[in-house]
């Protein structure tokens, strides 16, 4: 099963989730990447710097800034593929930025 | 020939409690389906019904309900084969399904082998709502219908509809497994079992509204799956303890209420009334761990102050001092506003209504129990004992205005009434 997993906080948490990455030090990427479960993953920049496009009546539409207004914000992802949610539950677990924020696992549609 | 089919019935409905579980789990196992699972049981039900009049009831009834419904899944899934629909998903689950026999079981990591113990932690996974994994564990393993879990839930047989079938396609979907968890997880999803267990009790138990009898099934179901599981979980204590602890409440039911629908306190019970069986069976139980380590499990202490409350032959000689004991190493290892409540009561009961109330002066200065009646209740009680009526009759105010069941309104409008004038 693939899941994505928003790694989400609030914007002032920032700095909170750097350190909890520093801490960490790449111990969780390799330990995941070992296992063969982590495929792919990446900080994203802040929601300020996003550009959210629409299509409405055939013309694109621009808005600076996020598709939603809300307190916390995706802050990274990685995609995982592991046997069920058990397992991506552990992993997610052990996220350094799980003490943070939090995590939202999504299963892939297929 | 309408006595032989009232004896069809009966066996029939007999084997449906005692199967229908057992069955459902089995055929999800090897289906992968839940709602194919279900139906398939269902249809196999139907036919008993049709059959079991006409031809008597077959000398293996389970056997003969697992085939049947077995077969009735194949034909599903053959079918679908030839539709195309999930071709190759179908003609796997019915190759498994083909060479399944009845006495096919796989072992687990853990080495437990029975499909309802799978069946009962995947329904009670951490995450599926609480609400949706009471009402999926007694639609799969107890097999009361939607309306039936509709009604006890006082909500829209629509939205009970719903909810059970988010929480299937969750299931499917996010990659839920159907299995006993691994080692590592068992502790804690045992825990999650056994609380969505009792919390289906009390919710028959603690009837805030509804039907009565519907409430009372609900006890009833939480009790046999509390016993199943203790049953399939021989290693966990807890297990013993949390189907005794619900054996001794559900012990005093019919006392717990007079004739006229109003509540009787444990104190005023008839203890005749109470079910000595239920209370034998729990002490037991209890009695049959009492050698092993550890003897301090949330359910295990909950049990034991139960105990005290079911073996003492007059409300008089209830061992307060024990259930005050008891308490606080309750609160100990399950910190909790309520059971600290229920603390200050014992010690009221044990060394005086002053040094309860004192305990339940903190509560009210913290706000943590803010809209739960039996705060004021028991103050409210306290304050009477202590002849301090005036502040008695205001607290029993505040305790009726924050309750919401008949039964208990009435108890306190009496109570307050004693204290009128005061």
């Amino acid at each position: 099963m693939k899941y994505m997993m928003f790694i989400c906080h609030e914007p002032e948490q920032l700095e909170e989730a750097v350190a909890q990455v520093g801490k960490d030090d790449g111990a969780w990427l390799n330990e995941m990447v070992g296992r063969g479960v982590r495929l792919d993953g990446n900080a994203l920049r802040p929601p300020n710097e996003a550009t959210t496009v629409r299509v409405r009546g055939g013309s694109p539409l621009l808005t600076d800034g996020p598709f939603a207004e809300s307190k916390e914000a995706i802050a990274g992802f990685d995609i995982i593929d592991c046997a069920d949610l058990d397992e991506a539950i552990e992993i997610a677990i052990r996220h350094p930025c799980a003490s943070v924020g939090s995590i939202e696992l999504r299963p892939f549609w297929q | 020939m309408t006595g032989h089919d009232v004896s069809t019935e009966a066996a029939l409905s007999r084997v449906f409690t005692e199967e229908w579980g057992r069955l459902v789990a089995r055929q999800i196992r090897l289906t992968g389906d839940w709602d194919l699972a279900e139906e398939s049981v269902q249809d196999a039900f139907a036919l008993a019904l049709e059959r079991w009049p006409r031809d008597g009831i077959p000398r293996a009834p389970a056997a003969w309900l697992t085939t049947t419904a077995r077969n009735r899944a194949l034909d599903v899934l053959r079918r679908r084969q030839v539709e195309a629909v999930k071709l190759r998903q179908s003609a796997q689950f019915a190759d498994r399904l083909e060479e399944s026999s009845p006495s096919t079981a796989i072992e687990d990591d853990s080495g437990i082998v029975d499909d309802r113990l799978r069946l009962i932690f995947t329904c009670c996974h951490p995450a599926l709502a609480l609400d949706a994994r009471i009402a999926l564990t007694l639609r799969t393993l107890s097999g009361l219908t939607t309306t039936q879990i509709a009604r006890a839930f006082l909500v829209s047989e629509a939205t009970m509809a719903k909810r059970l079938t988010r929480a299937k396609s969750k299931i499917r979907n996010a990659g839920i497994p159907y299995r006993v968890p691994p080692a590592h997880l068992l502790p804690e999803r045992t825990a999650g079992v056994m609380a969505v267990l009792y919390l289906m009790f009390n919710e028959g138990y603690a009837a805030t509204e509804g039907d009565a009898l519907i409430r009372e099934g609900l006890c009833a179901e939480a009790i046999r799956l509390a016993r199943v599981l203790a049953r399939l979980m021989p290693g966990e204590p807890e297990a013993d303890a949390l189907l005794a602890l619900m054996l001794l409440h559900h012990s005093r039911r019919d006392a717990r209420t007079s004739p006229s629908g109003e509540i009787v306190t444990l104190e005023h019970q008839d203890r005749a009334s109470w079910d000595r069986v239920a209370i034998e069976e729990a002490v037991a139980l209890i009695a049959a761990r009492d050698d092993e380590i550890p003897q301090s499990g949330p359910y295990r202490l909950q049990a034991a102050i139960a105990t005290c409350h079911a073996t003492a032959v007059h409300a008089a000689e209830t061992d307060w001092a024990q259930i005050a004991r008891l308490y606080g190493q309750l609160h100990e290892i399950a910190p909790s506003p309520v059971i600290e409540l229920n603390h200050a009561v014992a010690v009221a009961m044990a060394y005086g209504p002053a040094a309860g109330l004192a305990l339940t002066d903190r509560l009210v200065a913290d706000a943590v129990l803010e809209g739960y009646h039996l705060l004021p209740a028991v103050r409210a009680d306290l304050l009477r004992r202590m002849g301090r009526l005036e502040e008695a009759h205001a607290a029993y105010q505040q305790a009726l205005a924050l309750t919401g069941t008949t039964a208990e309104r009435r108890y306190l409008e009496g109570r307050l009434r004693e204290t009128e004038g005061g």
